[in-house]
């Protein structure tokens, strides 16, 4: 089964000049927790605006629960919830006023789907009569989830429900929507952090309105092409430049306390080649080492291929 | 080592609420500093503090060699400021920015042509430069606003999470220009919300519920809670964060 | 049903939660009726005139003495001629001068027919209206006055007649006035920055993902505004009637009848203002710069309409506020029933009907 269907999606603004979505296909199945993952301006945002009945594609077509988004739109806003960009909430409105409003307009009551909430409203409880306006950033995020469903939606759409949101607080997110996925609700989500990528079952990587891959973050780690080092050395601003420099090298990425480089050539001896070639440069404390690829490596590979 | 930027208790209260309390810290020159903390940690009240936004409620601090409380004009004037938020107008273009913000710090007309070819040049953006800003990538614009921030030679910028959404390669190509300001000589005092950026500093600090709870190299953080990665640094200090904006 | 219900409720909560917006919601009728009444009347009081007196006779001293006791004049001299005037009027001191002619009481009791010239300064056009209508009410209280001793058709001829508002009391001009500028600025810009404001804070997109009719997320916003109105409406009638003594001659069923009417109109222009914006600067912007300042050019309160060019008049036909002017003037003022305005209000009302139409076409039920 099949909760969300793109074919060939394309979107473009102020009258064609801007490309916003080009040619965008893939599916979610019913019950899965899909990534979408991209930097802002990739086309996130119009991808969840044209799924939620808000915009209408240039091209293609798209249904959600086997409605289509132009036709039957008002049968997919009965069942599907929705948590935009910036987590939308009254913010001169209590807590609990968001959430009975919320319920009401979706013809519902809290208490009839407590138990879906509820997990995420003990946390939110002791601040029930504080106006979501003063409440904190994990906080806010959190109501919203609570406000997006209210209705048990069959689908629920979070874009960039992350994003501005510390470690800690994301970290507890993410939990929620593991939990929230073992009740059956279809997930899409769509994140700049690509660390959160694994974190979904499977993702599509986007970039500049197209998607460069879709699969699972397992899989798409394994397609990365060559083997990947991590290296690092007391200097790592010049430790930077000379691997750059470096005509053995492919690639050169810092990657926090490392730097990741591929070689032109897999063979194993480019190991010892690359630790002399640094010597020589006068690097000490060099360390080198073969790991695994992250999202974000292949993120980077596919942009620049 | 030159101290750059030098605080002792310095503390800011709104009220009843104590935002920042009691920091006490010192930044080197040609450090890339890390400040990083949950959100309402109090990071944005201690930056406006050292920017000479705000004035402090207690506690002495000083800036590349000037008084917060006696000097706050000459601390401008050697400060460069950038943030996600704010950066450059976007329906002037590339050329027309690079002038205004040169000229709000008094470069001469000759200074400002030179210093804007080259930047454009080092940019990549010959072609772009009389485009308007608001019609390019936010990469580009966030590298073109930190090249703008320190057109002025400042002794010390400070970034606000300057890297916020943009994509990984940018994201990389923007770090490059951070070492570059340094091996001029400027000192980078940055926030971020992504770890593996925070590995590129120098010297991180951790901010909670106020104070600074942790101020160290990343890989002696990471040492001192035996975790490989300063994603769990964070988790391990902030976590029992009592307070959030 | 319930459903609408929770929606109104919820905007009555935005609306008493903002404390600020809401002070000035209701201070704004109270300051504007007391800065009218008291601080910006163009009542005029102790206007400087002179007289020029060629007659020197009877008449023209009873005349004289009348506009000294008025407290509309301070009489400052005695002219002798008329190029004295012509220079004391340069100096810019006097508002006005009264030249009786030579022989003026003979030809008032034999000729029944006496000219009195009134010369007044007219860069100041409604200062120089006011003030000589002045004069000629007490010259024609003269003239009446003699006509009841002694039963002769005697004529002065400051042809200027004044009805309705003898006294030429400013309220009557400004409560109306009043009334439609802050109906307008309650029901056009609160209405659009309310509804524009849950664009930007993108609560707007969530409602459109809900199944909730969208037009009816529109409606029930103006409902709170309506009900402000109403009570501002009140609250300058009852100011009006008990600080400024300006009763209320006609119907005051019908009165809040118009208003209400007047009230939808304003409502539906701002429904269209946030239609076609996306930020509340530029509601905002529209609402004051579009609608407002209009308003207060073209409604008659401010400016005479009779003294503008025929372009402009023609522009006025278009501004709602000044049928309801009209139509408040004609109620309050001059107590006429419903007989008397219903053409005025038929523009209204078709004003509106055309407003709905086009916002109802040009709603839209999903973003951009």
């Amino acid at each position: 089964m099949k909760d969300v269907v793109l074919n060939n999606i394309s979107k473009t603004y102020d009258s064609g000049m801007v490309q916003a979505v080009s040619d965008v296909s893939f599916h979610v199945n019913k019950g899965e927790l899909f990534g979408l993952i991209g930097p802002d301006g990739a086309g996130k945002t119009s991808i969840f605006r044209i799924l939620t009945t808000l915009l209408l594609p240039d091209g293609g077509s798209a249904s959600v629960n086997g409605s289509d988004v132009v036709e039957d739109y008002m049968t997919i806003r009965k069942n599907v919830g929705y948590m935009p960009g910036k987590f939308s909430l009254y913010q001169d409105l209590t807590v609990q006023e968001n959430l009975n409003f919320f319920a009401t307009i979706f013809n519902t009551s809290v208490k009839e789907n407590y138990d879906l909430i509820k997990d995420i409203y003990i946390q939110l409880a002791p601040f029930k009569d504080r106006r979501a306006g003063k409440l904190s950033g994990g906080m806010k995020q959190k109501l919203a989830l609570c406000c997006a469903l209210i209705h048990r939606p069959t689908v629920l759409f979070l874009d960039e429900p992350t994003t501005g949101v510390d470690v800690v607080s994301r970290k507890e997110f993410w939990e929620m929507l593991k939990r929230l996925k073992q009740q059956g609700i279809t997930i899409l989500v769509s994140t700049p952090y690509m660390d959160e990528a694994t974190l979904c079952e499977r993702i599509a990587l986007i970039q500049n309105g197209s998607i460069m891959s879709i699969d699972t973050p397992k899989n798409i780690i394994a397609q990365f092409p060559n083997h990947l080092f991590a290296v690092r050395s007391d200097n790592m601003g010049n430790l930077l430049k000379d691997l750059r420099k470096a005509k053995i090298i492919k690639s050169c990425n810092a990657f926090g306390a490392y730097h990741h480089v591929t070689f032109h050539d897999d063979s194993p001896e480019m190991k010892e080649k690359l630790m002399r070639v640094l010597e020589e440069k006068k690097h000490t404390n060099i360390e080198l080492k073969p790991v695994t690829p992250t999202i974000e490596d292949c993120f980077i590979y596919l942009m620049e291929n | 080592m030159d101290t750059v930027i030098h605080t002792n208790k310095l503390t800011k209260r709104f009220g009843d609420f104590v935002a920042a309390n009691e920091i006490t810290f010192d930044v080197y020159r040609g450090e890339i500093f890390g400040f990083l903390g949950a959100n309402g940690a109090g990071k944005t009240t201690a930056m406006r503090m050292l920017c000479g936004l705000s004035t402090p409620s207690s506690g002495t601090a000083t800036i590349a060699g000037f008084d917060i409380y006696k000097h706050a004009e000459e601390i401008k004037k050697n400060i460069g400021y950038m943030s996600q938020k704010f950066s450059l107008y976007e329906d002037l273009t590339v050329l027309e920015n690079i002038r205004f913000f040169g000229g709000i710090y008094g470069l001469s007309d000759r200074q400002l042509k030179e210093k804007s070819e080259q930047l454009i040049e080092t940019l990549g953006m010959k072609s772009e430069g009389k485009k308007m800003v608001g019609s390019l990538p936010l990469g580009w614009k966030q590298k073109l606003s930190f090249s703008v921030a320190i057109l002025h030679e400042p002794k010390i910028v400070f970034l606000d999470e300057p890297t916020g959404g943009v994509d990984p390669v940018t994201r990389r190509q923007f770090w490059d220009l951070i070492y570059e300001a340094v091996d001029n000589g400027i000192t980078v005092f940055v926030t971020t919300h992504y770890m593996d950026e925070a590995e590129y500093c120098n010297r991180i600090s951790m901010m909670v519920d106020g104070e600074i709870k942790a101020l160290d190299t990343p890989a002696k953080l990471k040492q001192r809670y035996s975790v490989t990665s300063m994603d769990e640094v964070f988790y391990e200090l902030a976590r029992g964060a009592k307070r959030s904006e | 049903m319930n459903n609408i219900s929770t929606f109104i409720r919820k905007e009555f909560l935005h609306v008493f939660r903002d404390r600020k917006t809401l002070l000035m919601l209701f201070g704004l009728p109270i300051v504007q009726i007391i800065l009218f009444g008291f601080a910006l009347t163009n009542e005029i009081k102790n206007a400087k005139i002179v007289v020029c007196d060629y007659a020197k006779d009877a008449a023209s001293q009873q005349i004289i003495e009348k506009l000294k006791a008025s407290e509309q004049f301070e009489i400052q001299n005695t002219l002798l001629g008329h190029k004295q005037i012509e220079a004391t009027f340069k100096e810019g001191q006097i508002k006005m001068a009264v030249v009786f002619p030579a022989n003026f009481n003979n030809d008032l009791l034999h000729k029944n027919k006496a000219q009195v010239q009134l010369i007044t300064d007219a860069s100041d056009p409604n200062t120089a209206t006011t003030i000589s209508g002045y004069a000629s009410q007490i010259i024609m209280d003269y003239r009446n006055e003699l006509m009841l001793l002694q039963d002769l058709p005697y004529q002065i001829n400051t042809e200027m007649r004044m009805i309705y508002n003898p006294e030429l009391k400013a309220a009557v001009n400004f409560v109306p006035g009043v009334m439609s500028l802050i109906l307008l600025l309650v029901c056009v810009l609160m209405t659009s920055v309310a509804i524009v404001k849950e664009k930007e804070m993108g609560t707007m997109e969530v409602l459109l993902v809900s199944p909730f009719n969208p037009f009816l997320v529109i409606v029930s916003k103006a409902v709170p505004y309506l009900a402000v109105s109403l009570i501002n409406l009140t609250v300058i009638l009852l100011l009006s009637v008990f600080v400024l003594g300006m009763p209320i001659n006609g119907s005051v069923l019908l009165l809040y009848a118009v208003s209400t009417l007047f009230i939808i109109t304003a409502l539906s222009l701002g429904l269209l203002i946030s239609n076609s914006t996306a930020s509340q600067q530029a509601a905002m912007l529209i609402s004051l710069m579009g609608m407002l300042v209009p308003s207060i050019l073209f409604t008659g309160f401010m400016f005479p309409l009779e003294n503008m060019p025929y372009p402009l008049q023609l522009v006025s036909h278009i501004i709602p506020a000044k049928w309801y002017y009209i139509i408040v003037k004609s109620i309050m003022v001059k107590g006429l029933g419903f007989s008397a305005i219903w053409k005025e209000t038929l523009v209204l009302f078709g004003m509106t009907l055309l407003l709905l139409v086009v916002n109802i076409k040009k709603f839209k039920i999903r973003l951009t």
